[in-house]
């Protein structure tokens, strides 16, 4: 694919500069819409290379309209109609789509698929449309689009580009785009075995990069291939600590999701002694709010998440405190009857959302400023979902704490689970307590809920899937510790993304419950055991 | 009279049998054909009153209802086709609905129901690999017919079972041809789930790819995960290490179920574009893309034989006809649909032909027949019990269609056996008399006979 080309690219150019230069001296210059209607006749035909030449001629002419005509076809929504006029799909959902007139630009309404004709392209097509529109956009106002196309041109670059190239550089105002088409450039030249090239690449992290260098490396110049080696070696040590950092980041977001779906049973399993085998669903339940959310705040998928936040929080709490009156409070001290109770619970509400809703995953949509990721260098990016995951976790471990520590209400469930008869004869309403406490818990399932629908399919299943190890990073960070659930849900994060390059996905996942197996049979109480009179209750 | 007979099967039977015995006198033949027409008219209204039974066996509850509710819902669309249109041989269809609940055992216990008790004339059914192992004894014991609609590993050719959907050599290996002539990739990491249909495609596509395009060792990775995968960080970003050393890389993936959700999702956030690296996915089709946004999606592959975006008229008719069963004007359609439809119309065809509904009849008759498939071709039933069918390369799109970008000139036929495999290049599935044997050795001249029993236990020990 290097170097496709090499004459089309090159003329691409030329005709960039002139869309770029009649751009500028002629704001309006609309020319006759009959000779554009033959530009855009002279696509639809079957052969492909009568295509090439069709969007070739459409680059060429002073068309202000080209790129559009081009985004389109790249698209697939320029299309045909029954009566021969050229379209733009504008919407293509459903059996009828609004279309506009690519000409005039004036919107036809809806038509059938049916009546409808695709100018279809194959994937040479494409890869040329899509060079074009870089270079086109390299002369483009917007500094995301050059950079975008700057960054499409590293190894794509030929002797014929090289000064068109270096005049851009010059005259490039934003340091980012600059950066890339030197780097382009110098690519460029350490793959032909010049020494400039090789220089300049020196500790350059981008795969482009590594390639021209290996490549250099086999140069029958000995000075040349020698710095080349050398700058290879050095990369390769840079690109170590990228992946062990990006591995270190991989544990902790892993870890991350374990402690926001623990942490909750860390309170009601962990303070209280409920083993609730419905935890997943509540879960699931917040994971759904979020749904809910966006079905009702349509368009707004980064508000509705927000909302959510609150409303998950609430959904699950509630449901928490139903199953708390309803089931668990006449199952006390009684904790085989508890699971299996809150395990009917829990294929209830799986069912109950399964008639009610579908049985179907749900689409949630990720917000834009969670899509994506944030570019550390050429070599680690840090993906911008799980990071906003990995803070959240952290603010509800945080709050959660502090509720623990610092409010009445810590107070009275610590008092309660310590010597629940003692608390009492102090004035504390147990029974209150254990509602509070235990929707506490629920709540931040719901929470974990929300965060879960931005990394997983949100459906019936949600919860199965995060149940066991949920309880598993309790059991590890020991029973009633926060602390501890932290610590664990990390730690058992990074050492399964260790593990996983080595033995695979499933392996590590078995490796990871053999050790917790072996590690409880050594310490029963976990990482962090409770010491003192809690210990004996 | 020839209308009547061949509106009444049974009486042309009684007929012949009657004509060719010359020992019989002109009177009694004509007093016993006068006593056979009132008996089998009789027959006939009887049978009008007593519909064909069509079973399906798909999960309608479980993991895979996902899937497979909707392949229910087509065959109860094609019957009340059929019946609108006046039925088969003169009597109403009628579907019999039974609900295996994704569990593998129990896919033969309701297919026993289903012969045994309902005495179904079809089935139509099954999704995963393991269930239709499961079901195997079953319908080869009590000599049913079933029609298996969905793509599959290859490397079974049972008497009973007709495979509507694509072998290896109908999806995976024209695939990786594609990628391979077309887009010049040189560098192949094969993802899937865990099971027996992603490893089994894959064994043949590493052999494919090491005789056959002299693809070397390191040029291939091999990586499978568990059922409902949902971290994909590190996988994703290995397979970003390994596109990243200069030749062009592709991933062949048979990643199934809602794991490609999280799968795509990671792939659009660690920025791997369609265009740097291609993802083909051989199970990822119009009714997996509905749960997804689409929108990163756009320009990655996947690997059919039908599409809904497929520009015919056959095609808009069948839409239209399932938005209206459906009732939702969003409703998609998808490729085991097709094969739904194309096995139900042969089998119809083949009983038309045969002039009954019995499996032994169907079964010969039903060899050579040929329907319209709906992306414009036909499709014709192979003496292995595979079928022909075009092989369509799409690019997902961002409304969750695919645009077709490539396509076999012409149809090509299911082979059972892969041609790629040691052991299993020798064998051919004929079930033509006098062969009769689906899994014919060509070197020691031998037949393996039925193994349905063996299989169908080690599948569900898995």
């Amino acid at each position: 694919m290097r170097r496709f080309l090499s004459l089309g690219l090159l003329c691409l150019l030329l005709l960039g500069m002139t869309l770029n230069a009649q751009a500028q001296d002629a704001e309006t210059n609309n020319p006759d819409d009959a000779a554009a209607l033959e530009l855009l006749e002279a696509l639809d035909v079957d052969s492909y290379a009568a295509k090439g030449e069709a969007i070739t001629a459409i680059l060429q002419s002073d068309d202000e309209r080209a790129r559009d005509w081009l985004q389109a076809l790249l698209d697939g929504r320029l299309q045909r109609t029954d009566d021969g006029r050229f379209v733009r799909v504008l919407d293509n959902r459903g059996r009828d789509w609004p279309v506009a007139d690519v000409l005039t630009g004036e919107e036809l309404g809806e038509m059938s698929r049916r009546d409808l004709e695709r100018i279809g392209i194959n994937n040479n097509l494409r890869n040329q449309l899509r060079s074009a529109i870089a270079v086109v956009d390299l002369y483009s106002p917007s500094v995301e689009r050059r950079r975008t196309s700057a960054e499409r041109l590293l190894g794509e670059v030929d002797a014929e580009l090289v000064p068109i190239l270096n005049d851009l550089i010059e005259q490039e105002e934003d340091d980012q785009v600059r950066y890339r088409l030197t780097q382009a450039v110098a690519i460029y030249r350490a793959e032909e075995g010049e020494m400039a090239g090789v220089e300049a690449l020196d500790g350059s992290l981008h795969p482009r990069s590594r390639v021209a260098l290996s490549r250099a490396a086999n140069s029958d110049d000995p000075v040349v291939a020698n710095a080349a080696t050398a700058a290879l070696t050095g990369i390769e040590q840079q690109l170590k600590i990228n992946r062990g950092l990006e591995t270190l980041y991989f544990g902790l977001s892993l870890g991350s999701v374990l402690v926001l779906a623990a942490i909750g049973l860390a309170i009601t399993f962990g303070v209280m002694g409920v083993i609730n085998m419905a935890h997943g669903e509540l879960m699931m339940l917040g994971a759904y709010t979020t749904w809910g959310m966006q079905q009702l705040l349509p368009g707004q998928p980064g508000l509705a998440l927000i909302v959510s936040i609150p409303a998950g929080f609430m959904v699950a709490a509630l449901a928490g405190v139903a199953i708390e009156r309803g089931v668990i409070q006449f199952l006390k001290g009684r904790p085989l009857e508890t699971l299996l109770a809150t395990f009917g619970i829990s294929l209830i509400l799986q069912q109950l959302v399964r008639t009610v809703i579908s049985p179907l995953n749900r689409t949630v949509i990720t917000p834009e400023w969670m899509s994506g990721s944030l570019v550390v260098n050429d070599a680690l990016s840090l993906t911008l979902n799980r990071m906003v995951v990995l803070g959240f976790a952290l603010v509800v471990f945080a709050g959660l704490m502090l509720i623990m520590r610092r409010t009445r209400l810590g107070l009275e469930v610590r008092a309660v689970t310590q010597n629940r008869a003692m608390a009492r004869s102090m004035g504390i309403r147990a029974t209150r307590v254990d509602i509070m406490t235990f929707a506490l818990g629920s709540g931040v399932a719901g929470l974990a809920g929300v965060a879960l629908s931005q990394l997983t399919n949100v459906g019936p299943n949600l919860g199965q899937n995060y149940i066991i190890d949920s309880f598993m990073v309790v059991v590890f960070g020991g029973v009633g510790n926060l602390w501890g659930t932290l610590v664990a849900g990390l730690s058992l994060g990074v050492i399964n993304q260790v593990l996983e390059p080595w033995v695979g996905a499933v392996l590590a996942k078995i490796i990871v419950l053999v050790f917790i197996i072996l590690f409880i049979q050594k310490r029963p109480r976990g990482l962090f055991p409770q010491k003192g009179r809690a210990a004996e209750g | 009279m020839t209308a009547l007979f061949s509106a009444y099967p049974s009486l042309s039977k009684r007929f012949s049998t009657v004509s060719t015995s010359k020992r019989l006198n002109r009177r009694f033949a004509s007093a016993l054909l006068a006593a056979a027409v009132m008996g089998a008219s009789a027959q006939a209204i009887a049978q009008d009153d007593d519909p064909i039974k069509v079973g399906i066996l798909h999960s309608l509850s479980g993991t895979m209802a996902i899937s497979e509710t909707v392949l229910k819902d087509t065959v109860e669309m094609l019957i009340e086709q059929q019946n609108e249109a006046g039925g088969l041989l003169g009597r109403q269809l009628e579907a019999v609905v039974v609900d295996p609940a994704s569990d593998w055992p129990l896919f033969a216990e309701r297919a026993r129901e289903l012969l045994d008790q309902e005495e179904v004339d079809v089935i139509f059914g099954n999704w995963t690999s393991v269930s239709r192992k499961s079901v195997l004894p079953v319908v080869e014991e009590l000599n049913g017919l079933l029609f298996y609609p969905v793509q599959y590993e290859g490397e079974e050719s049972s008497e009973n079972v007709f495979y509507t959907g694509a072998a290896p050599n109908q999806q995976a290996i024209p695939a990786v041809e594609y990628l391979i002539n077309e887009v010049g990739i040189e560098r192949f990491a094969l993802v899937g789930t865990d099971y027996v249909y992603p490893r089994t495609t894959n064994r043949i596509l590493e052999a494919f790819l090491k005789d056959e395009h002299g693809i070397a060792d390191e040029d291939i990775m091999v990586n499978y995960t568990p059922f409902g995968h949902s971290d994909w960080q590190n996988i994703v970003a290995e397979i970003r290490r390994f596109g990243e050393e200069g030749k062009p890389t592709a991933v062949v993936s048979t990643v199934n179920g809602d794991a490609n959700v999280p799968f795509y999702t990671e792939l659009s956030n660690q920025g791997i574009d369609a265009a740097d690296i291609p993802v083909i996915a051989f199970s990822v089709g119009e009714q997996e893309l509905t749960g997804i946004d689409t929108g990163p999606l756009v320009g990655h592959l996947a690997a059919w034989n039908y599409f809904m975006s497929v520009d015919t008229d056959e095609n808009y008719d069948f839409i239209d006809a399932w938005i209206e069963y459906t009732g939702d004007d969003m409703a998609v359609t998808n490729d085991p649909m097709e094969a739904h439809y194309i096995g139900f119309n042969m089998w119809a065809e083949a009983v038309r032909k045969a002039g009954t509904t019995d499996v032994d009849t169907v079964k010969d008759a039903i060899i050579g027949v040929t329907v319209p498939n709906l992306s414009g071709g036909y499709a014709a039933m192979m003496p292995n019990h595979h079928i022909t069918k075009p092989v369509l390369i799409g690019e997902i799109q961002d409304n969750g269609q695919f645009d077709i970008v490539w396509q076999t000139p012409s149809t090509v036929a299911g082979d059972a056996w892969s041609d790629y495999l040691p052991g299993s290049r020798d064998l051919i599935a004929d079930w033509r008399k006098p062969m009769e044997c689906g899994n014919f050795n060509v070197v020691n001249g031998s037949c393996g006979g039925s193994t349905a029993a063996e299989e169908a236990e080690a599948a569900l020990a898995e």
